[in-house]
């Protein structure tokens, strides 16, 4: 059976050309950037050129990028390092709806003392200037807002945000996981000082992620050893999956300038289909302004878990905010900032597509879906059509 | 990924006797939509022969909970309501040759329905009895059932109660007193609780004991649910507070007040009233 994969704001296949350029990096090129030998410091001018490719994607300066080991990293090393470098602030602002790594390592300083503020969001998932206002003060140390969302797509207006910040003097860090390579950014426009970034999201491996800090920006290193990275992230270059990323970044530059209306045209197609064909679902988040790839839809009455494990039977893998994916008893943190309803979010279904997805692999998850959803909700307790089953028993009942 | 074997993947993907009996004679219901899985149980008795002739189930749940549904159809199918209220949730999960830890409450789950249905059989309708202490305020779940369920499947940990009850998966409020009912249950109670006199506090160190408890345990609790509290002030036993973020409109934002008034109750031995700016 064929793998359907629209599950791409969870990981990206390595593009082909990826894995070419990488090889190399596994056998006869294996010295270390670092020697003095010319064997090992050819490797250095490598991921000089890498750099200039990550640099190029997101209109930066190579010197402004430093390449970490996941976007996980990047996050946590833009929290501390703002810490660090103000010790006398003790506020972090960020929102309810980040990923992870930025709210558990909030919780860990928190722990520590500081002070989180966890700005709302509203039901369509949009950023909430006004609270972002009341919520900065002279305390603040560092602002750290996502630039676009995992679960709906829905993009943050982060060069408002960011001219609200410099004015008063805030540093101000974008998670852009999820928008890179997605969505364009220009650096040189926006007023941003630190912005994380992660290879797998964008077809380069796992175990690659960038922190771009602005020239000028005060920063302290998260770890701490050699001088790799100009000091600023210590350990021996992860060399192949740096020339990864650098191709990885170029290939998606030149299909970012393709533009993206084909993708978001394949999602809206999806969405109009599953929403014409199945009562009762919803999409989650603002459509209009998200990213092109991304669509949460929920299907009320039934539960996620179960829709993921029947599409799995068709190869379609997709993922859900539902409590029983998510490891813990709660359901998506994002979905419930948003004020979802429970019941729509148990039922919740997220796909992101790719450059990769095809129209046929679109059409057949169009094909199979609703009739899961039919069956799941003829299992389900719940629901509307028990309510019309009944009806019509009842108007049998009558003609009889 | 959850590791399920490949009777829960059979019973997941063609489950068997979903629907309703037509005219049952009982059904038990459990669970709600927004705890995220819920069950209705609809059975059919032989009146001679007290037997379970025919049972059907629908479910709203994951994978796991339509399989333990349809697990517990085929499994109480034939068996006289004497022999059906014997089935535990261990029978249900041995049935489907497991479950994952996680995912234990799905067969509580089942056994819950049966219960529930063969006492609406025998026209015993369970009530809530008023001594009954819910522990778990975002699940709903009793003293009296985390009790059974640690006894009957020994469990041992917090998280592992979670598992099979679901209790302590929310806000992490009650996290503490499952902890207690568990050392109750495990150790042996030979040592009858003394109660402890407390010392009285000055009032500089109930202040102090106050801000410690909401800064320490109570904010990361509401933080990690993307709410907030803050400290206003304090006038003799009355403590003033302020419910930010998520908190502010959360609809179970009483029960969290009504919970650290307990808890300031506790360490400090007076008699706290905790009120909202």
């Amino acid at each position: 059976m064929k793998t359907i994969y629209l599950d791409n704001n969870a990981t990206t296949p390595v593009a082909p050309e990826v894995v070419e350029v990488m090889l190399p990096y596994f056998t006869e090129l294996y010295g270390n950037a670092s020697s003095m030998h010319t064997f090992g410091g050819q490797v250095h001018g490598i991921i000089e050129l890498a750099r200039a490719q990550v640099a190029e994607l997101i209109g930066a300066e190579p010197e402004e990028i430093v390449f970490t080991g996941c976007g996980t990293e990047s996050d946590n090393t833009a929290l501390m390092s703002a810490v660090e470098s103000n010790p006398a602030k003790r506020r972090i602002v960020t929102t309810r709806v980040e990923h992870s790594a930025i709210l558990n390592f909030c919780k860990h300083l928190a722990a520590k003392g500081y002070h989180t503020t966890y700005l709302p969001v509203d039901t369509l998932g949009r950023f909430n200037m006004d609270a972002l206002l009341e919520a900065i003060d002279d305390q603040t140390a560092i602002v750290s807002v996502m630039y676009a969302n995992n679960e709906t797509g829905v993009i943050f207006p982060i060069a408002e945000i960011g001219k609200i910040l410099r004015a008063r003097g805030i540093l101000f860090h974008v998670d852009a996981v999820q928008a890179a390579g997605k969505i364009p950014i220009n650096l040189k426009k926006l007023p941003v000082d630190m912005i994380s970034l992660s290879g797998h999201k964008l077809h380069a491996p796992k175990g690659i992620g960038v922190l771009y800090v602005r020239k000028g920006t005060r920063f302290c290193p998260y770890l701490i050893g050699g001088h790799q990275e100009k000091g600023r992230r210590a350990g021996t270059e992860n060399v192949a999956s740096i020339v990864g990323l650098g191709k990885a970044c170029e290939l998606a530059r030149k299909e970012l300038a393709k533009g993206t209306t084909a993708l978001a045209a394949m999602r809206d197609r999806l969405e109009a289909a599953l929403l014409e064909s199945c009562p009762d679902a919803v999409v989650n988040g603002d459509r209009e302004n998200r990213l092109p790839n991304t669509t949460s839809v929920s299907f009320e009455y039934v539960e996620g878990e179960a829709i993921l494990l029947r599409l799995n039977e068709f190869g379609i893998c997709a993922s859900s905010g539902s409590a029983c994916t998510s490891g813990s008893l709660q359901p998506s943190h994002v979905l419930r900032a948003m004020g979802i309803p429970y019941t729509a979010i148990h039922g919740s279904v997220r796909f992101s597509l790719s450059s990769y997805t095809t129209r046929g692999e679109i059409d057949r998850v169009i094909e199979v879906l609703p009739p899961i959803i039919r069956e799941l909700r003829s299992y389900s307790p719940f629901g509307r059509d028990k309510f019309e089953q009944y009806l019509c028993r009842l108007d049998a009942a009558r003609a009889d | 990924m959850w590791e399920y074997t490949d009777k829960v993947k059979e019973f997941f993907l063609k489950p068997k006797n979903v629907g309703e009996v037509e005219n049952p004679d009982a059904v038990g219901e459990v669970g709600s939509i927004v705890c995220g899985d819920a069950l209705k149980l609809s059975i059919k008795v032989d009146k001679e022969t007290n037997r379970i002739v025919d049972a059907k189930f629908q479910t709203f749940g994951c994978a796991s909970a339509i399989a333990s549904s349809s697990a517990l159809t085929e499994l109480v199918k034939g068996k006289t309501l004497e022999e059906a209220s014997k089935i535990t949730n261990q029978d249900i999960a041995a049935y489907l040759g497991g479950l994952p830890d996680e995912k234990m409450h799905c067969s509580v789950m089942g056994m819950e329905a049966l219960e529930d249905a063969i006492l609406k059989y025998k026209g015993e309708k369970k009530v809530l009895r008023p001594e009954e202490n819910i522990i778990c305020k975002c699940f709903d779940v009793s003293e009296e059932k985390i009790r059974k369920t640690a006894v009957e499947n020994h469990l041992k940990t917090v998280e592992e109660i979670t598992h099979y009850t679901k209790a302590g998966g929310g806000c992490g409020m009650c996290i503490p007193e499952i902890e207690q009912i568990l050392k109750d249950v495990w150790s042996v109670r030979e040592i009858k609780e003394r109660p402890v006199e407390k010392k009285k506090l000055t009032n500089i160190q109930k202040m102090a004991l106050i801000q410690d408890v909401l800064e320490r345990e109570i904010r990361p609790r509401l933080q990690a649910d993307g709410g907030d509290i803050d400290l206003v002030d304090i006038e003799g036993s009355r403590v003033i507070v302020g419910l930010r973020g998520m908190c502010v409109d959360c609809p179970s934002c009483d029960m969290t007040i009504k919970g650290i008034e307990e808890r300031l109750r506790d360490v400090t031995g007076q008699n706290i009233t905790v009120v909202r700016e």
